[in-house]
């Protein structure tokens, strides 16, 4: 049973927190979640219980902080069905994306080789590409977005070509929260020979991913966007490609053995991705928040956001002074401006009402030629928001004046 | 310092004012004014501010771009505040701005209207949106005097 008021019981930042005197809306969950109790026991269960380094020691405490590293590794493979050697730790969805560019991509593209990309990545999934453009000769081209800024399968059979090498998108963007018809695209692609890369930043922590089922090469996501402690993701990649993935980052961990000539033997996959003192609470807060999504249900989670969604667009549409773009849209990601008010202006304001907001470009600045628009303000929304936080943030937003603005100045 | 300066609902209109119909809102295409483009490394606003410097006395500040309201008031306030004065008086109103803004004690006389802006001390969010033109301006200054150093 999904219960709403039971799950915000879970959740200290959710227990009565106040912002600016009234009672904390946090609709920025895109940027990162609130965790519950169990992730923060958890985190702190290594340091108050089992501290020691992971795969170092013969000794007891050592083996209890492996046993849950490996088993972390056991929870991310069945919640995004692989196999547990295809899930390498990292510190998020930028690293992710890094090793997949720089491991990957730059030892298997050659220069004229184009990497499709769409204008409404995040610039974690842009700048890499740029970077090995520049080195490598690479070409960085545009899947374009539908009228109202979605990927389509047909949009992407339209950009699809036999130069096209490499193809990297958002399952889920992080600007207009549309669904990228991934399986599709990743069939596609696979019928020219690329591979696919998925940015799951958005869309790992709310809907159900199945990696086998989507057939994807690469997934790349972040803890702290699913309840899990900062500085902690997932790298996904098919086992026989990261075979051919070189690690980014080299050091104690990810070799087995080397000499003073200079010759290195790495670990097997995935350790080799795992070089240096892992970030043990992270790996270890991960699973408690994975768990604790699998118990909540993702099934769950999404038909949550998409309700409120559907009720905040019905909300906001009855107000005469806001733009909403995409009304239309799949996920708990409501992207809009108040008439005539700059976007940090209006922001300001929703948290002088206790609601929490993102303003600006959110990351995704070559979107903001297809928006026709710099800034916006981003709702997004997480199963433990209720319907009281989306009265909240239409009432803010119903009386977001220019006067009102100014006025928290004062 | 006049009591209605002391006035919340007076320093708001000031800056709704300002936001509203700023002044100095243009540039000029005329290469007696240098100019230096100020965009914020974290939020959206991204202007241009232009000064024209003859013989160390700011003759005249414009400024035009994409930027909030407080980035709009305080660079249209600053422009009329220091337009006519020597680069050492507006060096010394720069000052005491980025003292009021740092939450830091300041000289009320000499800022004038910008003392309206004294609220963002408390929002430090947006110090970066109440200084970008003043730095902008400071930014023209230290090159107008660097180039007449060197001649």
């Amino acid at each position: 049973m999904f219960n709403v008021a039971e799950i915000r019981k879970d959740f200290p930042m959710l227990n009565g927190k106040t912002m600016s005197g009234h009672p904390l809306s946090y609709l920025d969950n895109g940027a990162t979640t609130l965790k519950p109790q169990c992730v923060i026991d958890a985190v702190n269960y290594f340091y108050e219980e089992i501290t020691a380094n992971a795969h170092r020691g013969d000794y007891e405490l050592s083996m209890k902080v492996d046993k849950l590293y490996e088993q972390t590794r056991d929870v991310v493979a069945k919640f995004i069905n692989c196999d547990r050697r295809e899930v390498a730790f990292t510190s998020g969805t930028t690293f992710g994306i890094n090793q997949v560019a720089y491991g990957y991509v730059r030892t298997h593209l050659k220069k004229g080789d184009v990497i499709l990309i769409t204008d409404a990545e995040h610039a974690s999934n842009v700048l890499p590409w740029f970077r090995l453009a520049e080195e490598i000769g690479v070409v960085i081209e545009y899947i374009p977005l539908s009228e109202n800024g979605r990927l389509t399968v047909e949009n992407f059979r339209s950009a699809m070509h036999e130069k096209v090498k490499f193809v990297a998108f958002a399952a889920v963007g992080n600007v207009l929260g549309y669904k990228a018809p991934v399986k599709e695209i990743c069939a596609i692609a696979h019928e020219y020979g690329a591979k696919v890369m998925i940015d799951g930043a958005q869309s790992v922590p709310h809907n159900v991913t199945d990696v086998k089922d989507l057939d994807c090469d690469f997934l790349t996501f972040s803890a702290h966007k699913m309840c899990g402690p900062s500085g902690m993701g997932v790298m996904y990649g098919k086992y026989e490609l990261l075979q051919e993935t070189e690690p980014l980052l080299l050091g104690g961990g990810a070799n087995a053995r080397f000499n003073s000539c200079g010759e290195v033997i790495l670990k097997e996959v995935p350790y080799k991705f795992e070089a240096g003192t892992q970030n043990i609470e992270g790996i270890i807060g991960m699973k408690a928040a994975i768990e604790y999504l699998m118990k909540v249900g993702m099934e769950n989670i999404a038909a949550h956001e998409k309700e409120l969604r559907t009720y905040l667009v019905n909300e906001l549409s009855k107000l005469d002074n806001v733009i909403l773009y995409n009304p239309d849209g799949d996920t708990g990601i409501v992207t809009f401006n108040v008439k005539d008010i700059f976007s940090q202006d209006a922001a300001g304001y929703l948290s002088s009402q206790g609601v929490a907001v993102r303003s600006g470009n959110h990351c995704a600045k070559i979107l903001v030629e297809f928006l026709g628009t710099d800034d916006t303000i981003r709702c997004s929304m997480y199963f433990y928001n209720t319907k009281e936080d989306v009265d909240a943030l239409v009432e803010a937003v119903r009386t977001c004046t220019i006067e009102n603005c100014i006025g928290i100045f004062f | 310092m006049s009591d209605l300066m002391k006035d919340p609902m007076v320093l708001r209109q000031i800056i709704m004012d300002h936001y509203e119909y700023p002044r100095h809102h243009k540039l000029l295409n005329d290469p007696a004014y240098r100019m230096t483009h100020m965009a914020s490394e974290s939020c959206i606003d991204d202007i241009h501010v232009q000064a024209k410097i003859n013989n160390g006395i700011i003759e005249d500040v414009n400024f035009d771009g994409k930027a909030c309201t407080i980035s709009t008031a305080s660079t249209s306030i600053m422009a009329d505040l220091v337009k006519g004065k020597s680069i050492e008086e507006a060096r010394k109103i720069i000052n005491e701005y980025y003292a009021m803004i740092n939450g830091e004690a300041y000289d009320e006389e000499m800022l004038e209207e910008a003392i309206a802006l004294q609220g963002v001390s408390k929002q430090a969010n947006r110090i970066k949106c109440a200084t970008i033109g003043w730095h902008g301006l400071e930014q023209l200054i230290n090159e107008s005097e660097a180039e007449d150093g060197r001649k």
